[in-house]
């Protein structure tokens, strides 16, 4: 089956890397110790040394849109995915529209039923972030038909 | 151990390591099958579903159709809306499921194996709809909270199993009997195992219908696993949710079963109507039952542009809850006038009706075609949102597509 091979295949690929990654951090720590061992301060506080971290991909925002998310840019942001995402999607979110009596409400309504913990001072931050973001627009009673997609009918 | 079980050995110990669980069974696992936790999340791969779905939320999977995709008289899996409130169980070997009957009003508590479910019992199959009672949520001003469905959470499959009553009749049911519940396999969100997802259920006078079954094939197969698989509680023309997939139990209640969703305001509309944004106690709201009169046009797709002096060929499907659908009409002048469809009977009770018309247009232009349904009670569809409920159920407003005449 071309599943089964493509499973395999990535297994296969997956621990190769990691051999290959393993083996070769552990080579170069034996040199880089033998080598400058003696330089080493072991007080961190003494020196101050940077990590570069790549950027990664999927907390980038384009457009003021968190990507990974679907989420607005806003501030607040990091505190309502760090505690709105963890056990639904953000797209709950996203599709929701209400005003900070209802957001808070429903807040209250996940503490109570769904294991939501208290969220401290946070919660101001999450319910200013999802009214800014997400308030409820008028509708009425039946809008327009509206991103008509057109094309010729060909009966 | 040769080269490739190491392989799938440590790969099953890296997907204990991601989903931050042991797999039971794990050993029984079929080569190549991957559990749902650590798969690749698309979900229209994983499900089989047509790209043309619209993907509403990922955790948990809510997915639905669009009118043009449900054209099939037969709703097929690919088009089938998906509606979860947990997380789909990792079941990859059902060998070993069994069904349980319980609950204060059984005689005696009683399980049975899948194997025994298809021979102890007559098979049935019916066409059934299926409407999550919350479609059509999308519209409702103000808005009401939870997945934003528009048209396409309905589908009419044909299920296949076991009465739901020849069941209870060989557990023996007490006299003081009121009302199933259902228990699934599916998980909290939470992956708390002291809570359920949704735990659901019908009166007895639904439980005992013919058309109320134990199901263990959908279109002629086994049950997709999004939508039940190995065994699903299925009652058409009521809210989706009373269908409960991933069925372990059943529990005969003495009282209205008080699960997880029959409370609160969830499927419930205001037992009085109320004002569109007005708060309301959860005492004043009722449980629903019976889904509304209400269609859809399948053919064409929104959009269509005719040359002027050819005739519209329209077709599509209407439904009615527990009722059947008497009458069927569309306009095309936004409802000032209403001309008939030709309506056809449905393949068995609580199976949706095929219609169609054929339409001529006065003039060149913009047109929009409206579908209105009436039961056999006189009921129709609104034109306009019908009574506003907090949770945006029941809106059965008429279909509408967008057409120009060229």
């Amino acid at each position: 089956m071309a599943s089964q091979k493509k499973f395999w295949q990535w297994s296969r690929g997956t621990y190769r890397f990691l051999i290959v990654l393993c083996a070769s951090v552990l080579i170069i720590s034996i040199i880089m110790f033998y080598k400058y061992g003696d330089e080493l301060h072991w007080d961190a506080k003494e020196k101050d040394t940077y990590i570069e971290t790549p950027e990664n991909d999927t907390e980038r925002i384009e457009n003021g849109i968190h990507l990974r998310t679907g989420l607005k840019e806003g501030v607040g942001l990091t505190e309502t995915i760090n505690n709105c995402t963890t056990c639904h999607s953000a797209k709950l979110v996203t599709q929701n529209r209400m005003d900070r009596e209802r957001w808070t409400a429903t807040i209250r309504w996940m503490q109570k039923t769904q294991n939501l913990w208290d969220l401290g001072p946070n919660e101001e931050i999450i319910v200013n972030y999802l009214v800014t973001n997400y308030p409820p627009g008028k509708k009425g009673r039946r809008e327009n038909l509206d991103n008509v997609e057109w094309y010729e009918l060909k009966n | 151990m040769n080269r490739r079980k190491f392989v799938r050995r440590s790969a099953l110990a890296a997907f204990a390591g991601l989903i931050g669980t042991d797999i039971v069974f794990g050993a029984k696992m079929t080569e190549g099958y991957v559990p749902l936790g650590a798969q690749d999340p698309d979900p229209f791969d994983l499900f089989d579903k047509d790209p043309e779905m619209v993907l509403l939320n990922d955790k948990p999977w809510n997915m639905e159709a669009r009118a043009h995709l449900l054209d099939d008289s037969i709703t097929p899996n690919k088009y089938m809306f998906i509606r979860n409130n947990g997380i789909v169980p990792e079941q990859n070997e059902v060998s070993d499921w069994k069904l349980t009957v319980d609950g204060e009003s059984v005689k005696q508590q009683k399980s049975y194996s899948l194997s025994d479910l298809k021979s102890r019992f007559a098979p049935h199959t019916y066409q059934l709809t299926l409407e999550c009672g919350g479609n059509g949520r999308a519209e409702f001003d103000p808005p009401a909270k939870g997945n934003q469905w528009t048209i396409g959470a309905v589908s009419c499959a044909q299920w296949t199993g076991v009465r739901l009553r020849d069941v209870l009749e060989d557990v023996g049911i007490k006299n003081d009997a009121v009302y199933i519940g259902y228990h699934g396999a599916d998980l909290h969100l939470t992956r708390d195992p002291n809570k359920e997802p949704i735990s659901r259920g019908v009166p007895m006078s639904k439980a005992l219908q013919d058309e109320t079954l134990i199901a263990f094939q959908m279109n002629g197969k086994d049950i997709p696993l999004v939508h039940g698989h190995p065994l699903r509680l299925v009652a058409g023309g009521w809210p989706a949710s009373v269908s409960g997939k991933w069925l372990k139990r059943i529990s005969v209640r003495n009282k209205v079963h008080d699960g997880e969703k029959m409370e609160g305001s969830s499927y419930r509309m205001p037992c009085e109507p109320i004002a569109p944004g007005e708060v309301i106690s959860d005492d004043d709201m009722c449980i629903i039952e019976s889904m509304p009169v209400k269609s859809l046009i399948t053919h064409p797709k929104s959009g269509a542009m005719l040359a002027k002096g050819k005739t519209m060929d329209i077709r599509g499907h209407a439904w009615a809850g527990e009722l059947e659908v008497g009458k069927m009409e569309y306009s095309i002048d936004f409802g000032a006038t209403w001309k008939p469809c030709s309506l056809e009977k449905p393949v068995n009770r609580l199976a949706w009706q095929r219609f169609s018309a054929n339409i001529a247009f006065p003039k060149k232009g913009y047109y929009e075609i409206w579908a209105k349904a009436t039961d056999t009670k006189g009921l129709s569809q609104p034109m306009i949102l019908p009574g506003w409920n907090p949770k945006g159920y029941l809106n059965n407003a008429c279909h509408r597509i967008a057409v120009k005449i060229t």
